[in-house]
C-alpha cells in the first residue's frame, strides 16, 4: 500500500502557487483585472506599437468612452458592466502608411469581472499588394514557426501518453507555467529575456518533476484508472489556469526585451530577428530531443516503455525512472514552447489552455504515443492553420485544423505515422 | 454428469467420423461446420496468420494448438470478425462470413470466449448471464421503457440462466458482482454466458489458462458436455495434456500456418509438432522472441496470442 | 457577515437556473458516460445546438417557438450522429479529443463574424423566449418560499425546469432497469464481450450518445430560456467540465446522482462566492480582491474534481465496493 494523502496533492498545487505567488507579490501589474474593461494593444504587422490612435467603446444603452493608445500601443476602456459593446477605431488618427483594420468597428461582449481583449489587425497593407504566392510564402514561415511551438509541447504530451497512458489535459498549463515564470524572471527580476527563458524552462522542468513525483506516480501506484487520471488532469488544468488568473491577472503582458522588432525582409518573407532565433533554437532543441530518443540509452528505453511497458520492465528497464525523465524533459520542452508562443502573442493566463486542443490535434494526427508523429503532426497543424487563412477568415483558422484532425481520424485512426496497435 | 451411454455415443460418433481421414494439414472433413481458405493477416511486414485451408468437423471437439506466437488467437479473432483479414474467405454452415461484424457472427451461432476473460465486472453474475440471451425485446430502446413488454421474456431468460448457473455450480454466486469471482469462476461464467446465445459452434480461447488445477477437471467436463448437447467446440490451447484428454481432433499451428492435423495421440507423436514446440523458441531469450514477434523497440506491437485487434 | 443572506442566496442558487442546466446536462452525460462509458467531452456542444436551434428558428428565421424546440432537438440528434459515426469505433480517449474539438469548432463557428447574420456573432441571439413566458400562469411579483426567493419569471423557469428533470430522471430509471440499460452497462465494462454475445455495440453506443445529447438539449433550452439569450461563450469547454463535476459529485451511473450533484454543487458554488465576497467587503480578508474571490471558486472546483476523482470517484451515491472491482 502506498502511503498517500490529500496533502500530497495539495502540496503540488501549493508548490505551483508558491512559485507564482512571488510573481503576484512583486508585480503590482499595470492592468490587473478589476471589473469589466475592454482593452488591447495596437501593433502593426511588424509588431511595432502604433501610438496615438483613438478608440471608442460604446453600447446600445448610451455608454460611450474613449482611450488613446500609449507608447506601448496599449489602450483600455472601463465599461459599466458585462454585455455587448461596439469598439470603433478612429481611422483618421492612424499614423500615415498604416492601413486601417479590415474589421472596424468590432462588436464584442464584456464578461463579468474580467477584461476583454480586442485586437485590431493593422497594417495588413501587403494583403493587397502581395501576390498570393508571396503571402503563401510568408504564411508558410509563420506556420512553420507555430508548428515548432506546437511540436515543443506535443512531443512531451505524446511521450507522456506513450509511457503512462495519461491523456494529460493539463499540458497546456505547463506551457503557460513556462511563459509566466519567464515573465517573472524577465520583468520582475530584470533578467534579460534569454537568461529568463533558460530559468523559466528549468522551472517548467521542475514543475514536471513535481507533478510526476507528487501526483501522477502516486496515482499510478494506487491503481487509478486511466480515465480517472484523465479527469484528474482536467481538474488540475482548471485549478492551474484559474490560479494563473488570480496571480497573473487577466491581462496579456509582453516580455521586457525584444518586444517590438522590425521585420527583416527575405524576398517575400518578413521575419523579426527574435522569430528567426527562436525558430532556430526550437529546431535545434527538437533535433537534440530526437537524436536523444534515437541514440541514447535513455531514449531507447523511453521508446521501449512506450511500445510495451510490461516487456520493458521485464527486460530490466527502470520504468519509473524513464517516466520521470519524460516528465521533466516533456515539461521543459512545453515550457519553452510557452515562452516562444508568448513572444508572439504575449503572456496570458489562458495561452496554454487555448493551445491545448491544437496540441491534441497535432498529436492525434501524428499518432498518439509516437514522438516523431507528434513532430510531424505539429508542423502539419501549424502550416495548415496559417495557410488556411489564404482561403478562410482567420477567425476560423483553428476550426479548419480541428476539422482536419477529425477527418484524419475517420480515415486513419492511428494517425499519419502511427501504427495499428493492439487494443485491449 | 450425463449417462455414460450418451457420452460414449457422441464421442464415438465424432471419433469414428474422423478416424479414416488422411493425417495431413487442411484435410477435408465429412461434415464441416466451418471451412476457411487462404486466410492471411499481416502486421507490418510480419505475417501472423497464413492458413491455406482448414475445416472443422461438426459435433466434434477440435483443438487448435501451437506454440506461443503461432497465430492461434489472431486466427480466432479473424474468424469471429474481431480482426480484419488482409486476404481470405471462410464459410460457416455454408454461408460466407468474412467481413461480417462480430455481433452478427455471434447471432449466427458462432460464439467465442476470450483468453483474457471478459466478464462484465460491475454487473452481477445473473446479469452477465441474462445479457447473453439474444432477441430480447427489452433491449430495444422504446419497448425497454415499458416493463410489461419484456418482463415475460425476462422471466424465461432468467430461468434458462439459472439452469446454466446450477450446471456450472455458480448458483451460489448469483447476486455477486462478476468482478468478485476467482479466475476459474470467471472462465466458467464466460462459458456459461456464451451458452445463453444458443450457439452451434463454441470457440473457446484457452479455456484452461490461469485456472487452478482443482477447477481444470470440472472445466474439461463442461467442455465435453457441450459436445453431448450437440454443439461443436473449437478451442485454442497450448498445453498438450489438456488437449489429449478431451479433443477428438487436433489442428496444429506454427508461425501462422497449419502444420499438422490428426487425432490427439497421433499428433502428439508427430515430429513436426515436437519441432514446432521445442525447436522454435527452445533456447532463445525473451528479448529475441519479442523481436521475432515484432515487439522490438521501434517496431510493432504485434497481437501474439492475447487480446483483440480492433 | 450576514449568514441569513448567505444561506438564502445559496439555497436559492441550489434550485436556480444554473442548477437545472447542470442537472439536465448531467442526466444526459450520465447516460453516455455513467452508464455506457462514453467519454463525451462535448456536452456543451449539445446544449449549444439546442439553444441556437431554438434561437435561430425564432429570432433569425422568425418562425414559431415550438418549431424552434423541434429544430433544437433535431439539431442535437444530427450532431450526435455526426459525432458518433467517426468516433464511436475509436478508442475512448479519441472520442474525448474529438468531442472536445467538435464543441470548440461549433463555438468558434457560432461566434464568427462570417455567420453573424445567422447566429449573432459573439453577442449571440435574444428575443426568442416570449412564447415561453406567455405561458407563465404566475402573476408578476416576487414570491418567497422559505429560503427560496425568486420573481414570477424565475419561478416559471424553475417549475418547468425541475419538471423536466423529474421526467428525465424517470426516463433514465426506466431505461436503466431494462435489458437495454443492461446492454449499455455491459458496453461500459467491456464492449468486446458484449459484441461476442451478438449485440450491435456500435448502434447501442450511438443510441446512448443521442439520448444523452437530448438530455443536454433540454439543458440547452433551459439555459437559453432562463437567460432569454444565447451567447457562444456560455458553451465553452468549461461548461462541459462543470457538468462532469456535477455528475461525479452525485455519483455516475446513479439515477439520482445528477440531481444531488446539481443541488450540492450549485449551493456550494454560490455559498463560497458570497462568503468570500462578504469577507472581502467586511474586511475579514484583506489579501485578495472580490474579483479574485470569484476566481478562487474555479480553482476550488478544479481541486475538488481532482480530490473527488482520487478519493471518492463513485460520488456521494456510489457504492465503493462496486467501484473497487474496477481497479486496474
Amino acid at each position: 500500500m502506498v502511503h498517500w494523502s490529500v496533502t500530497r496533492v495539495i502540496a503540488v498545487i501549493v508548490a505551483a502557487l508558491g512559485l507564482l505567488g512571488t510573481v503576484a507579490v512583486v508585480s503590482a501589474g499595470p492592468a490587473s483585472a478589476e471589473g469589466e474593461a475592454i482593452q488591447g494593444t495596437l501593433r502593426d504587422l511588424a509588431g511595432a506599437p502604433v501610438v496615438g490612435v483613438t478608440i471608442t467603446v460604446s453600447n446600445d444603452g448610451g455608454f460611450s468612452d474613449s482611450s488613446v493608445s500609449d507608447a506601448e500601443g496599449a489602450w483600455a476602456v472601463e465599461v459599466p458592466g458585462p454585455g455587448a459593446y461596439s469598439v470603433l477605431l478612429d481611422e483618421d488618427t492612424l499614423p500615415d502608411g498604416t492601413t486601417p483594420p479590415t474589421v472596424n468597428p468590432i462588436t464584442t461582449s464584456a464578461d463579468p469581472g474580467t477584461p476583454r481583449f480586442i485586437n485590431f489587425r493593422l497594417g495588413e497593407r501587403e494583403r493587397n499588394v502581395q501576390s498570393r504566392w508571396d503571402r503563401a510564402a510568408q504564411l508558410s514561415v509563420e506556420g512553420l514557426r507555430f508548428g515548432l511551438v506546437l511540436a515543443l509541447a506535443a512531443v512531451g504530451l505524446s511521450l507522456i501518453y506513450g509511457t503512462t497512458g495519461l491523456t494529460n489535459f493539463a499540458h497546456g498549463e505547463i506551457m503557460t507555467f513556462g511563459a509566466i515564470s519567464t515573465w517573472f524572471f524577465n520583468v520582475n527580476l530584470g533578467i534579460n529575456l534569454i537568461g529568463a527563458a533558460v530559468l523559466g524552462v528549468i522551472t517548467a522542468g521542475v514543475f514536471g518533476w513535481a507533478q510526476e513525483r507528487g501526483l501522477w506516480r502516486p496515482l499510478r501506484k494506487r491503481g487509478t484508472g486511466l480515465i480517472a487520471m484523465m479527469i484528474v488532469s482536467i481538474g488540475f488544468a482548471l485549478a492551474l489556469a484559474n490560479t494563473y488568473l488570480i496571480i497573473f491577472g487577466g491581462a496579456s503582458r509582453p516580455y521586457a526585451d525584444y518586444d517590438s522588432q522590425a521585420g527583416i525582409e527575405f524576398g517575400p518573407v518578413s521575419l523579426t530577428p527574435k522569430d528567426m532565433i527562436s525558430m532556430v533554437i526550437a529546431a535545434v532543441i527538437l533535433a537534440i530531443a530526437g537524436l536523444a530518443l534515437l541514440k541514447t540509452r535513455m531514449g531507447k528505453a523511453t521508446r521501449a516503455v512506450a511500445d510495451n511497458p510490461a516487456l520493458a520492465a521485464s527486460s530490466g528497464i527502470d520504468v519509473d525512472r524513464v517516466i520521470m525523465v519524460v516528465w521533466i524533459s516533456g515539461a521543459a520542452l512545453a515550457g519553452l514552447g510557452g515562452v516562444m508562443l508568448a513572444m508572439t502573442q504575449q503572456v496570458s493566463y489562458l495561452m496554454g489552455t487555448q493551445t491545448l486542443l491544437l496540441i491534441f490535434a497535432a498529436v492525434t494526427l501524428g499518432g498518439l504515443g509516437t514522438a516523431f508523429g507528434a513532430l510531424v503532426g505539429s508542423l502539419v497543424v501549424g502550416m495548415l492553420i496559417q495557410l488556411s487563412t489564404l482561403w478562410i477568415n482567420p477567425e476560423l483558422k483553428n476550426v479548419g485544423a480541428l476539422l482536419v484532425m477529425i477527418i484524419v481520424l475517420m480515415v486513419r485512426p492511428q494517425g499519419i505515422l502511427g501504427r495499428r496497435s493492439r487494443v485491449g | 454428469m450425463r449417462a455414460d451411454q450418451s457420452m460414449n455415443t457422441s464421442r464415438d460418433a465424432a471419433v469414428a467420423a474422423l478416424a479414416d481421414l488422411p493425417r495431413e494439414p487442411g484435410v477435408s472433413k465429412p461434415d464441416p461446420i466451418l471451412i476457411a481458405d487462404n486466410v492471411v493477416r499481416r502486421f507490418g511486414g510480419l505475417t501472423a496468420v497464413d492458413v491455406d485451408h482448414v475445416e472443422v468437423q461438426r459435433g466434434a471437439i477440435t483443438a487448435l494448438i501451437g506454440p506461443n506466437g503461432a497465430g492461434k488467437t489472431t486466427f480466432f479473432n479473424l474468424l469471429t470478425g474481431f480482426d480484419k483479414v488482409d486476404e481470405g474467405e471462410w464459410t460457416y454452415n455454408g454461408k460466407a462470413i468474412q467481413g461480417v461484424p462480430p455481433y452478427k457472427v455471434a447471432r449466427m451461432g458462432m460464439v467465442r470466449t476470450f483468453q483474457l476473460t471478459k466478464v462484465l465486472t460491475r454487473l452481477t453474475v445473473i446479469e452477465n448471464m441474462r445479457l447473453g440471451a439474444t432477441g430480447q425485446r427489452g433491449e430495444r430502446v422504446l419497448p425497454s421503457v415499458i416493463r410489461a413488454l419484456w418482463s415475460g421474456q425476462e422471466r424465461e431468460i432468467t430461468e434458462r440462466a439459472d439452469d446454466l448457473l446450477r450446471r456450472f455450480k455458480l448458483d451460489a454466486k448469483r447476486e455477486d458482482f462478476a468482478g468478485s469471482l476467482s479466475g476459474g469462476q470467471r472462465k466458467l461464467l464466460e462459458m456459461a454466458r456464451s451458452l445463453m446465445v444458443n450457439p452451434e459452434l463454441v470457440m473457446l480461447d484457452e479455456p484452461m489458462a490461469g485456472v487452478n488445477p482443482a477447477l481444470t477437471q470440472s472445466l474439461l467436463g463442461h467442455v465435453k458436455d457441450l459436445r453431448e448437447l450437440g454443439m461443436t467446440v473449437l478451442f485454442v490451447e497450448h498445453d498438450m495434456d489438456m488437449v489429449r484428454d478431451i479433443s477428438d481432433w487436433v489442428i496444429v499451428m506454427a508461425q501462422g500456418k497449419i502444420i499438422a492435423e490428426g487425432p490427439p495421440h497421433e499428433v502428439m507423436a508427430d515430429t513436426r509438432v515436437i519441432d514446432a514446440y521445442l525447436g522454435a523458441h527452445h533456447d532463445q531469450s525473451l528479448a529475441e522472441i519479442a523481436e521475432e514477434e515484432g515487439l522490438d523497440v521501434a517496431g510493432e506491437i504485434l497481437d501474439t496470442d492475447g487480446g483483440v485487434q480492433t | 457577515m450576514d449568514w441569513g443572506f448567505i444561506f438564502t442566496t445559496s439555497m436559492s442558487a441550489a434550485i436556480g437556473i444554473s442548477a437545472i442546466v447542470f442537472c439536465l446536462g448531467a442526466i444526459g452525460l450520465n447516460i453516455q458516460f455513467g452508464y455506457t462509458g462514453l467519454l463525451n467531452f462535448g456536452q456543451a456542444a449539445f446544449l449549444a445546438v439546442a439553444g441556437y436551434g431554438l434561437a435561430t428558428t425564432v429570432t433569425t428565421l422568425g418562425l414559431n417557438f415550438w418549431l424552434g424546440i423541434v429544430v433544437g432537438m433535431a439539431a442535437t440528434v444530427v450532431l450526435a450522429v455526426i459525432l458518433g459515426i467517426p468516433t464511436l469505433r475509436l478508442r475512448a480517449d479519441y472520442l474525448a479529443i474529438v468531442t472536445i474539438a467538435a464543441a470548440e469548432i461549433l463555438r468558434l463557428t457560432l461566434r464568427s463574424v462570417a455567420f453573424k447574420d445567422t447566429f449573432g456573432g459573439s453577442d449571440g441571439l435574444q428575443q426568442f423566449s416570449d412564447a415561453f413566458y406567455k405561458l407563465n400562469p404566475i402573476s408578476p411579483g416576487a414570491y418567497d418560499f422559505g429560503p427560496f426567493k425568486y420573481n414570477e419569471k424565475s419561478w416559471w423557469v424553475i417549475i418547468v425546469g425541475w419538471s423536466l428533470v423529474a421526467v428525465w430522471t424517470l426516463l433514465v430509471f426506466l431505461l436503466m432497469r431494462s435489458p437495454f440499460g443492461r446492454v449499455l452497462r455491459g458496453i461500459r465494462e467491456d464492449e468486446d464481450a458484449v459484441r461476442s454475445l451478438g449485440k450491435n455495440v456500435y448502434w447501442y453506443k450511438m443510441q446512448a450518445l443521442i439520448l444523452g445529447g437530448l438530455g443536454g438539449a433540454f439543458a440547452g433550452f433551459m439555459l437559453a430560456l432562463g437567460q432569454s439569450a444565447v451567447s457562444p461563450d456560455a458553451y465553452a469547454t468549461n461548461l462541459t467540465f462543470l457538468i462532469y463535476v456535477v455528475l461525479i459529485i452525485g455519483g455516475a451511473a446513479r439515477v439520482f446522482g445528477p440531481i444531488l450533484g446539481a443541488l450540492i454543487f450549485s449551493f456550494l458554488f454560490q455559498f463560497v462566492d458570497v462568503v468570500l465576497d462578504q469577507a472581502v467587503n467586511t474586511g475579514l480578508i484583506t489579501f485578495i480582491t472580490s474579483t479574485q474571490a470569484a476566481q478562487i471558486r474555479l480553482v476550488m472546483v478544479g481541486v475538488g474534481l481532482m480530490l473527488l476523482m482520487i478519493y471518492r470517484p463513485q460520488g456521494i451515491l456510489g457504492d465503493r465496493k462496486e467501484l473497487q472491482l474496477d481497479a486496474r
